[in-house]
């Protein structure tokens, strides 16, 4: 298994990246807390940890810690517009429920 | 599912606490909002993509009729009850604009704040402002889904105390909350990064907006901008470079305009499309075609250059006066930022690199360069960044939270958060009628809380008895800039509270936090189960309680002997499996338990609702 980028999410990175200047990739990560037991993290990437694993895919490399792997395997990020709002998705399949808002989720 | 950005590293916030914030470029002739997302510092275009709002507000009896682009098409048809340029008037007296502006119209009511007439009745300047930034906040609450936690608004530097405190009245009524005013040209210079020189220097912002000019010079000294001098002209901008164009048309065409509002209208768009041509090439076609009126012409660089001529100088006679109020030469400036549409004239940015001897600062959009600044601090401010003014910049080495139920570590500062840091968390209570509660204070990134490190232990007590999970208690973890940590924990209904003073890194080698870290990525897969497990045992545990509680009460009023063996059976069941090691398997006869009890809850409700009801009439419902 892996974690993949849609094209869409990877050209936002690869701009984001750009524009900042600096940063290896994209950090993906889970925190046990929220309103539905877990919440994602997507940050930029400066180092990376010996620990960490790294995928790369559309030319961006995705840096996670191995405790947040085992909640995120299978990981496909979008990016996508509702409206006038714009930002990522994550489609993970170890998801079974999330809260209504979708930045908490249970597996 | 929620749209997510990306943080800086280590500044992740906990879901639902995304701290979004805007920078407002509140102009004369236009305004902007902008704000930074994923770390790109961009304007937030409306739905048919202008970044820019038209700073004009339409009246009718009703009240406000339009804003922006449609206001804006109602100034010629309907002049009395348009209002544009407002910001030219916002904080001003009675006398004041009556001196400088006479051809407004005032209501003349003793009011101490001047009310400009309008079909909706008197209105303040301060209100037509509002609502101007009530469109800007409308528009990035859709763009960004969600309310602001805050606004930095820029005004020009020249602005004093009691048209700062106007246009923050304003963005109050806008419901919005000042982060900060800050100076427009300083804002400039923000977006140009000139504020993270590690040198101190001395900068020029030169801005030619629609219908004014504005040069200022400003000094950057320890990461602190002051505006040394500040000169300009409130009647000078891109509209005076259009007029002369017109009047260039009527000149080479023999067309008159007397009277004819359409002709007018229809030349200044020519105008403005021949200036815009000249931006990128040396002749712009020019084609009139009003009624009977038609002309078709060429305007050269030249000629349009020599058209302007006065118009810039008049702007580097400012230039010059300004910088002799800061006894400094054209030789000391270090940067040029320019700002305003009209800066992409070539003619202004040749004058203006001439003048200053040396290449001026265009990269960034001069329309939205303003604004773009505006957010950069508005981020800053609101506490999505670590604040870069501060000298101490330390980080959590490692998590820090407190023990929940089942042994597990709720982390509440995540390990390597930038400090001073504050966040916030609600709890509540497990049992009815608990009044008191242990909060065990930890630090490590381990599930389980005997594989982190105790800090501390507290009581919280005299929460009032209330039903399990009513009691909102809201622990917060602050760590301020020498690592000292407090938690604190407030009962929210009650207000009754309790903290503790720990230092967290206190005895902690290098070494041992290293050790720490890795183990927790060691037994990254073990401790998901272990959580799950505890989770599920947790679960487990309040179930039974809560049967146990009610069936004690009315379980033979209910319940047929037959049912009830059943739910015992279940529970039976329940209580194997929490004692085993399976976590689905606790999952399966939790299930399978509330099963065989949903009868049973559902006669119980009724019996309660029933109670609640029983002698009152259908008229006390309504």
């Amino acid at each position: 298994m892996a974690i993949t980028l849609t094209d869409a999410a990877a050209d936002r990175v690869k701009n984001f990246i750009d524009n900042r200047g600096k940063g290896v990739g994209l950090r993906l990560g889970v925190r046990t807390t929220g309103c539905s037991g877990m919440a994602y993290v997507l940050e930029f990437a400066d180092e990376v940890e010996e620990t960490d694993v790294v995928f790369e895919d559309n030319d961006v490399k995705v840096v996670v810690d191995p405790k947040s792997l085992v909640y995120l395997d299978g990981t496909e990020l979008d990016f996508g517009k509702e409206g006038l709002n714009e930002g990522f998705k994550f489609k993970n399949p170890n998801v079974k429920d999330e809260c209504g808002c979708g930045e908490s989720f249970n597996v | 599912m929620a749209l997510l950005q990306i943080s800086e590293p280590g500044q992740s916030t906990a879901p639902h606490q995304h701290r979004l914030a805007a920078g407002i470029d509140l102009g004369t002739t236009n305004s902007l909002v902008a704000t930074v997302r994923s770390g790109l510092a961009e304007t937030l275009p409306d739905a048919s993509g202008n970044a820019m709002l038209p700073s004009v507000v339409c009246f009718d009896s009703h009240g406000v009729a339009a804003i922006g682009v449609q206001a804006r098409e109602q100034a010629a048809l309907n002049p009395h009850n348009t209002i544009s340029s407002v910001k030219r008037l916002i904080g001003l007296s009675h006398a004041e604009i009556a001196g400088s502006y006479p051809f407004v119209r005032l209501e003349s009511t003793d009011d101490s704040v001047p009310r400009l007439s309008t079909a909706a009745g008197g209105v303040t300047a301060i209100e037509v402002s509002a609502q101007i930034l009530s469109a800007l906040r409308d528009r990035a609450v859709a763009s960004l889904g969600g309310d602001l936690a805050g606004v930095v608004i820029t005004v020009p530097a020249y602005f004093d105390d009691s048209q700062r405190q106007a246009t923050k009245d304003a963005a109050q009524l806008a419901g919005l909350k000042v982060l900060r005013l800050i100076n427009e040209p300083t804002a400039a210079a923000i977006a140009y990064g000139i504020d993270k020189k590690d040198s101190d220097t001395t900068i020029a912002v030169y801005d030619l907006g629609g219908g004014t000019f504005d040069i200022s010079i400003l000094k950057l000294e320890r990461g602190v901008f002051e505006v040394l001098a500040t000169a300009g002209d409130t009647a000078l901008g891109g509209d005076d470079i259009d007029n002369a164009i017109v009047q260039w048309i009527l000149d080479e065409s023999g067309l008159g305009i007397d009277n004819d509002a359409g002709l007018q209208r229809h030349l200044l768009d020519v105008a403005r499309n021949a200036k815009h041509q000249l931006s990128g090439s040396a002749v712009a076609e020019l084609k009139v075609e009003s009624g009977p009126s038609a002309w078709t012409g060429q305007l050269s660089r030249e000629t349009f250059d020599g058209l302007i001529e006065s118009l810039v100088d008049r702007t580097i006679r400012a230039c010059k006066s300004t910088l002799n109020d800061a006894s400094l030469n054209a030789s000391d400036i270090e940067e040029v930022v320019m700002v305003g549409g009209s800066t992409r004239v070539p003619l202004v940015r040749e004058t203006v690199s001439a003048f200053f001897k040396q290449d001026v600062l265009t990269s960034i959009d001069p329309d939205e360069v303003v604004a773009v600044g505006a957010a950069l601090q508005a981020d800053i401010l609101v506490g999505n960044k670590p604040d870069s003014d501060l000298l101490l910049l330390d980080v959590v080495p490692l998590s820090l939270g407190i023990e929940t139920m089942g042994g597990l570590t709720e982390h509440i500062i995540p390990r390597n958060t930038t400090i001073p840091v504050a966040r916030a968390q609600e709890f509540t209570t497990y049992k009815d009628g608990q009044t008191a509660m242990a909060l065990h204070v930890v630090q490590g990134e381990r599930d389980l809380v005997q594989d982190c490190r105790s800090l501390g232990r507290f009581e919280l007590r005299g929460i009032p008895p209330m039903v399990a999970g009513q009691a909102r208690i809201q622990v917060t973890f602050q760590v301020d800039a020498d690592g000292l940590l407090t938690v604190a924990a407030t009962e929210q209904t009650s207000g009754v509270a309790a903290e503790v003073h720990i230092k967290p890194s206190y005895g902690l080698s290098d070494g041992e936090i290293e050790t720490m870290i890795r183990d927790s990525m060691k037994h990254a897969e073990s401790d998901v189960q272990l959580r799950m497990l505890q989770e599920q045992r947790v679960e487990a545990d309040r179930t039974i309680e809560a049967l146990d509680a009610a069936m004690q009460k009315d379980a033979e009023a209910f319940l047929s002997a037959e049912e009830k063996s059943q739910i015992l059976s279940a529970k039976d069941t329940l209580i194997a499996a929490r004692e085993g090691e399976d976590s689905d398997q606790i999952k399966k006869a939790l299930r399978d338990l509330e099963a065989a009890s949903q009868a049973y809850v559902a006669r119980r409700m009724n019996a309660t609702v029933g109670d609640l009801m029983r002698g009152t009439t259908i008229s006390n419902y309504e």
